[in-house]
């Protein structure tokens, strides 16, 4: 029997690791969320004070829920710009705020944005809080450095300042919000394309590339 | 304390250690498998090390490559406690292997990615662990049988 002890021993460990590495990827493996069709931006009405790029007509909606002191949404911007390039205008993209907790300037980010966005600069402010995402995530007051940004935008900055504390700017951002976790949104970035979120794993140029062709050949699911 | 009863228990321990490791490393390799390196919120607080590119090679997950060897540790200290000798001269090396592995996935952490994970480092300490073990092991005096 002791001949045999060590490899019992082995394949037991292969077989608990195995097992438990199955039960573990089940149980991590995402949710597949949808939109329901009720939800779908549809090109009017609510879409109005939506930040959205690209026509209404376009085949494939990209709708992303980000925050813009997540390093992956920060990855994932420019891929995101240069896929609204290559596309256009077969491709709209929509950006909605999920500010997640545990980081601590993400809604003053979200309130950066939207004050900029009143002033017709949301993309701006986007591209560029993701772009000096590492420079203000680790200070202690963002404040000073938002509103250089928003200098830098050439806003009024008085403007920018008082909207930073308006309550529609934090309506907004909360709405966007109860929007998602309404969908199931618990992490960023979480990508739908048209009404299905992407796994993680194809948040990379080449699975959004992919998953857009895919998508291209099928009639969009909101006409 | 004769020689070949402190190796018996030198592998022994080995072989749990490395059990540790091999958990860790089928964590990472889920976390990795299901994307949850590349998003925030998850459970993963280490996206900027294992979301990396230094995080994959040839498109596998080092994670899964680390599981692999911490099962060929394991295996190789088990058979080598019940006196098989020639598997210490296997997990003497797969050890030395992963040693050097650690070595560069430390370098990486701290001078290119300037950030650390924590599961990573707990790997670290189980690879030194096993180090140690490979250097405090007694020599045998018996030539290697087949």
């Amino acid at each position: 029997m002791k001949r045999y002890l060590p490899f019992i021993i082995v394949v037991v460990a292969a077989l608990v690791t195995l097992a438990s590495g199955t039960v573990l990827y089940r149980a991590k493996r995402p949710a597949v969320l949808t939109i329901p069709k009720s939800a779908l931006v549809s090109g009017s009405g609510d879409a109005d004070s939506m930040h959205i790029r690209g026509p209404a007509s376009a085949r494939v909606t990209i709708e992303e829920f980000g925050d813009f002191q997540c390093p992956p949404c920060g990855k994932l911007s420019d891929p995101i710009n240069q896929l609204e390039r290559d596309y256009r205008p077969r491709l709209r993209v929509i950006f909605r705020h999920f500010p997640l907790p545990n980081h601590a300037h993400a809604r003053e980010a979200a309130f950066a944005s939207e004050a900029a966005g009143l002033q017709g600069r949301f993309w701006e402010m986007h591209d560029l809080l993701y772009r000096e995402q590492s420079v203000w995530s680790n200070q202690a007051d963002v404040r000073p450095l938002f509103e250089s940004y928003a200098g830098m935008l050439r806003l009024n900055v008085d403007r920018f300042k008082k909207d930073m504390e308006s309550e529609q700017v934090e309506e907004h951002v909360a709405s966007d919000q109860k929007h998602g976790a309404a969908l199931g949104v618990r992490t960023t970035p979480t990508v739908f394309l048209n009404d299905r979120a992407l796994a993680p794993i194809n948040l990379n140029p080449t699975g959004l590339h992919a998953a857009i062709d895919a998508a291209m050949k099928t009639p969009p699911p909101h006409t | 304390m004769s020689g070949s009863r402190t190796r018996v228990i030198f592998y022994t321990a080995a072989a749990i250690i490395s059990l540790a490791g091999l958990a860790d490393a089928t964590y990472l390799t889920v976390m990795a498998l299901t994307g949850e390196t590349a998003v925030c919120g998850g459970s993963a607080s280490c996206f900027q090390v294992l979301g990396s590119a230094y995080a994959r090679i040839g498109g596998i997950p080092v994670a899964a490559l680390g599981a692999l060897a911490y099962f060929g540790a394991f295996s190789f200290a088990i058979f080598a406690a019940f006196g098989y000798p020639r598997m210490r001269m296997f997990f003497a090396f797969i050890v030395c292997t992963m040693f050097a592995m650690t070595l560069w996935l430390l370098y990486v952490q701290a001078f290119l990615l300037h950030a650390f994970c924590r599961y990573c480092l707990f790997s670290a300490a189980v690879t030194f662990l096993l180090a140690g073990i490979v250097v405090a092991i007694p020599p045998s005096r018996q030539t290697p049988a087949s």
